[in-house]
This record gives C-alpha cells, structure tokens and sequence, in this order.
C-alpha cells in the first residue's frame, strides 16, 4: 500500500514554548481510515494542519502524497491543496452569501478552472452527497447536517486524495452526525484516504484504524 | 461513484495553485456584494471627493462653453484698427484717408470709424466741477456702431439723422451708471462740453471692446461743428468676410496708411477674449484642492473598512489558504476588491460631478460639458486610490496564519 502521509519524527513548537507536536512518527496508507482521538490540546488540529500543508513542523519530515513538505515552496504546498487535498472543519466555513452550489465551486477556484467547469463539478459533488435538490440555497436556509454535507462536497470536488476533517460533527445532532459519518464512511470506500479528528468515540469505533493523542504523542494506535 | 471522486494521482509533478484574472475579479467582488452598505458608504467617501472635482471642472469647462459661444455669436470677424507709436514713444496718427481706403478692400463687410472728441467732457449737470469727468470719454461714430460691434440697445435708440443736426448723445453702459442714466424716457439731459445734450439711448455692454463702455457718443456732424473734431479716426473697426480675416488682417495696415503701415496696429479682440475664456476656464485651484481633501479621506476610510474587514474575515481567509490559495491570492484578492470599491467610488463621483454640473448649466442657461478626459480620469484615480488604501490591509491578510484564521472561527 502506497503512503498518502507520513510524518517522521515530527515537532511542532509555537511562540511561547507551547510543543503541540512532540517527536511524533505516523503513516496513513492511501485509501485507509483514521480516526484521531484524544482531549483538548492534545495536538489533534496541529497533527492535521501539519499533515494539510497549511503549516511546517518545526522539527522533522513530512511527506504528503510522495512530496517532502519541507523542500517545497509555499506556491507548490498552495497547489498540493489546491488539487489534492480536501479539508473539513468543525464550523463548516461557508461563505453565507452565496448558494451552496457556490461554495462547493469555490473549492476549486485555486485550481485554476473556468467558473463553468467548476459548478458543473458541484453539481456532481452535491449529488454525490445527497444535496441534488439543494444547489442554489443559501447556506443559512439548510439544516446545520445539510451545511456540514455541502463543506464536505467542497471537499471532494476536487477528487483530492485526502480528506481531512476536524469534528466534522461538532456542531451537529446526533442524528445529523451520524449522517455526516456514514457520507465519509462511504466516500471513504471509494477510495479516497480519511483523516478525522473526533471527541465521540462512537464515532472513531466506526474506523479501521484509532490513535489515541496525548500531549503531542500518540498513546495508541490500533486496527481493527 | 469511484471514479468520480477519487482520481489516481500523479506523483511526479503537482499542478500549481492558480488564480487567473477573470475569477480574481468575480472574487473580489464577493466581498463588497456581501456587504453591501458598508461598500456603498466606504465608496462615497472617493466618490464625493472624485464627485467635487468633476463638478469644478465641469462647471468651468460649461462656463467656458458659454463664454466662447457668445464671443462667436459676437463674430469672431471684427478687426481693430489703431494708431501706433512712432519711433519716440508718441502716439502715430491715422490717416484722415484710412477710412475710405479700407472702404476700398473687397473682403470688408463692413466698418465704422470712432474718432474722440478729446475736447469735450461730459457732466450730470453744469454745476459738477471741472475735473470730475467721471473718466468718461466722448466720441463721434456713425449710425452703425451697435451693428458692427455686435451689440445693441439697453433703452431708447442710437443717433440717427436727427442727431446728426442736433445734440443728441448715447451713453456706454458704463458711463450710463457713472452718470446714473441707465433708462431715457421723458426729457434725461447731459451737460457735455458746455451745451446740454439729450440722451436718446444706452448702450448694452461691448464685449468686444469694453473700452467703449466707458464713453458717450454724438453724431459725426455735431462733433464737427461742435468741438471741430479731427478728421483723422481714432478706432477703426472692421468686419471682415468671415473666411477671409487673416487676409484682411494681413493687409489692413498697408490699406490704412500705405506710406507708413508701420505706424497701424491691427488686432483682433476675439482673439484676446478666447484666450481670457480659456484661462478663466482653469479649475479653481481651492475647490480641487477641497476635492483632494475628500479623496484623501476616503481613501483612509476604504483603507480603514479593509482592515475591518480582514480582521472579520479571518476564516474565510483560513479556508481559502486551505483550499489552495498562495499568499499572494490572497494579497491580490483584497487589493482588488479595495481598487474596486474605490472604483465603484470613481464611476459614483462622475455621476455626481456631472449632476451638479447639469443643474448648475441649466441654472445659469449655460451649455451642459463634462470634459472627456474626466471620463477615464474620474475611475482611474479611483483605481489608483483603490489600490493604494488596499496595499496594507492586503499584506495583513495575506500574512494571516492560515491555522490562526481557522482557529478564529
């Protein structure tokens, strides 16, 4: 199995001494699912911001999706997120003003693609998430388990080969999480290599794979 | 729907992240369409300023419309005739001939002939003392003058063959309000050089030779018997055929005195009176400066709701570093959307500007002119303000930690 992303021995420090990350090691397998558990600041976010580009450890290697982080330059890392990385967060990040079918284009404005062809991918990706029949309302009139599917078409439009998700049903019912998990699940048999930061361990059971964080170290790391 | 959302991937080179104009623009936009009242009102801060300076421009550029249009309804054809210097400074004197030679020139449509009567003064009444002359002048012309200066009657009439056997005077209108006569009616009566004359008209201002404004005029014949004026004119005017002036410009000093055209000065006033319209039509330099003032602050005013909005912003600048875009996407989206505002603010102030100009030209029954150049002038200096209140909120968010901006939220 080839490595989507892998972190070598891995420190992430921030102004002030706080060590998010500390000397962490970890492998995600193309096409596996991860589920990363663990208390507040025990390093989640900052293990999934390292692993999304958006930040450089302070210490260590990191290879994402066969590309060493720390030899490319902000401009090729833009474009690795741009066109292979999908991410997913707790608050949705929607842009209110524009329609759902909107949003889920803007996922791919940084590609580079004529506005047509990106809706026509929306479209597709908002299918693809049950939400055919919602593609010109505005995020304020969906239901808070509607805004989360419409944040993770974004995310998949591209066809990225990783998703990243932090809580992704954090602000969800139980009945909305559960509808969100199962998309993920289901995209995730697809093929497509998951990485999800969850506080629900009824959640994370649901998995192949669990690490457990604790102080910037992973504690357990456990398959099914 | 495998294929569909997972593709393979290629290893060996990544595709840069990319932003092409077209969508920057329709990115740029996003922001201010969101917020829409407080764009409207960052914007009217330029577009008041731009809004101040089209008006002063257009208002004087309408000005100088009109005050060209009279100087052509004027007829841009008239010629002076005056005598020159002499060598020594002392003033030359034309020839009593002049008037007839020029008579003889085929392109002349007509001409009228001002000779002074530098004898005589003219007073409200004997008992005005001597040196009081009010710096009014007398003159003698013949019946055509309102015609051929291009003016005519404020009340009564110009002499006529009556006052050519009789003393009968018109008044300037300058010297008309001196002498405060500004109406003949009943029996209005001026003491002019010892003998009472009655004042048969007003004269409505020369424009195009203001110095007539301050005299009165008698006949040819009274001046002769009267105060045995010379025969020699003092003032010449000719009207010219029009497509022939610079010929007969050319040729009149050698017409008015051929052994000594050296001693005529020929000129032509309208030339004089365009050139005074088209200074008069510079912008005034304290209301531009006023309009710059307003720009300036409405430049720190879009500079300021940028910053705002950065800050407000931080999570969709977040997400959209997460969803591929460069630094540099980022800086370019918020300086384009600050240069859009102040665009938005340049197009406002034209609109403006060219109101105010439009009421104030129908006010003063003016011609209505916004010069061209404000067109593409008016959004270009909003670009450029634009551009400039962007630079620092732009590297502010474009410096954003992405992680920090999504934490933000």
């Amino acid at each position: 199995m080839s490595v989507a992303s892998s972190l070598e021995a891995v420190t992430k420090e921030y102004p002030g001494g706080v060590v998010a990350l500390r000397n962490l090691t970890i492998e995600v397998g193309e096409g596996e699912q991860l589920a990363v558990v663990g208390p507040s600041g025990s390093g989640k976010t900052t293990l999934l911001t390292v692993m999304g580009t958006l930040e450089r450890p302070t210490r260590g290697a990191v290879h994402v999706t066969g590309y060493d982080v720390a030899q490319a330059s902000d401009r090729e890392l833009a474009g690795l997120r741009a066109h292979a990385l999908g991410f997913v967060f707790q608050g949705f990040q929607l842009q209110e003003s524009i329609t759902a079918l909107d949003n889920v284009a803007l996922g791919l404005l940084y590609t580079g693609q004529p506005l047509r062809q990106r809706r026509e991918a929306a479209r597709v990706a908002l299918e693809r998430v049950g939400l055919g029949h919602r593609l010109t309302h505005r995020p304020p009139m969906l239901s808070g388990g509607e805004r989360q599917r419409v944040a993770i078409a974004r995310a998949i439009a591209k066809r990225p080969l990783l998703i990243l998700a932090d809580e992704p049903t954090g602000n969800l019912d139980s009945k909305a999480s559960a509808e969100v998990v199962a998309l993920l699940h289901e995209l995730g048999s697809d093929g497509a290599t998951l990485v999800l930061i969850t506080h629900d361990d009824n959640i994370a059971r649901g998995f192949d794979r669990r690490i457990q964080m604790r102080d910037g170290e992973i504690v357990l790391d456990e398959r099914q | 729907m495998s294929a569909a959302t997972v593709r393979s991937y290629q290893r060996d080179r990544i595709a840069p992240a990319r932003l092409p104009i077209s969508q920057l623009l329709g990115t740029a936009l996003q922001g201010p369409r969101t917020r829409r009242l407080r764009a409207a009102l960052s914007s009217l801060g330029i577009a008041i300023g731009i809004g101040a300076m089209v008006a002063v421009v257009g208002v004087s550029a309408s000005a100088q419309a009109n005050l060209l249009a009279e100087i052509d309804a004027l007829g841009t054809n008239l010629l002076t005739v005056t005598p020159g210097q002499t060598f020594l400074g002392a003033t030359e004197v034309l020839p009593d001939t002049s008037v007839r030679m020029i008579e003889h020139m085929q392109q002349v449509d007509s001409d009228l002939a001002v000779y002074q009567v530098a004898s005589a003064n003219v007073y409200r009444s004997p008992l005005v003392p001597q040196s009081e002359t009010g710096g009014i002048g007398v003159d003698a012309a013949a019946g055509n003058l309102p015609e051929v200066l291009g003016t005519s009657m404020a009340s009564g009439h110009f002499i006529d063959a009556i006052g050519d056997r009789y003393p009968e005077v018109v008044l300037g209108a300058q010297a008309g309000s001196v002498l405060q006569i500004n109406r003949v009616g009943g029996h209005v009566m001026v003491y002019l050089g010892n003998t009472w004359f009655t004042v048969v008209g007003v004269l409505k201002r020369v424009l195009l030779d203001p110095s007539l404004d301050s005299d009165v005029f008698i006949s040819l014949p009274v001046a002769e018997r009267m105060f045995q004026a010379r025969p020699n004119p003092s003032e010449i005017f000719v009207r010219a055929n029009v497509n022939q002036v610079n010929k007969v410009s050319a040729l009149l000093a050698a017409s008015t005195d051929p052994q000594q055209p050296d001693g005529v000065q020929v000129s032509r006033p309208s030339d004089a009176l365009e050139a005074r319209a088209a200074a008069k039509g510079q912008f005034t330099t304290l209301l531009l400066g006023l309009g710059a003032v307003a720009l300036l602050v409405g430049m720190i005013g879009i500079a300021n709701i940028m910053v705002i909005s950065v800050l407000e912003r931080r999570g969709e600048i977040g997400l959209r570093r997460a969803l591929g875009a460069t630094k540099r996407h980022i800086w370019a989206q918020f300086l384009a959307e600050s240069a859009l505002l102040a665009v938005l603010g340049g197009i406002g102030g034209l609109l403006l500007g060219a109101g105010a100009t439009a009421l104030y030209a129908q006010a003063k029954n003016e011609p209505f002119v916004v010069p061209l150049y404000a067109l593409i002038a008016a959004p270009t200096a909003g670009l450029v303000i634009g551009a400039i209140a962007g630079i620092y909120p732009a590297m502010k968010a474009a410096r954003l930690s992405p992680t920090e901006a999504l934490r933000a939220t």
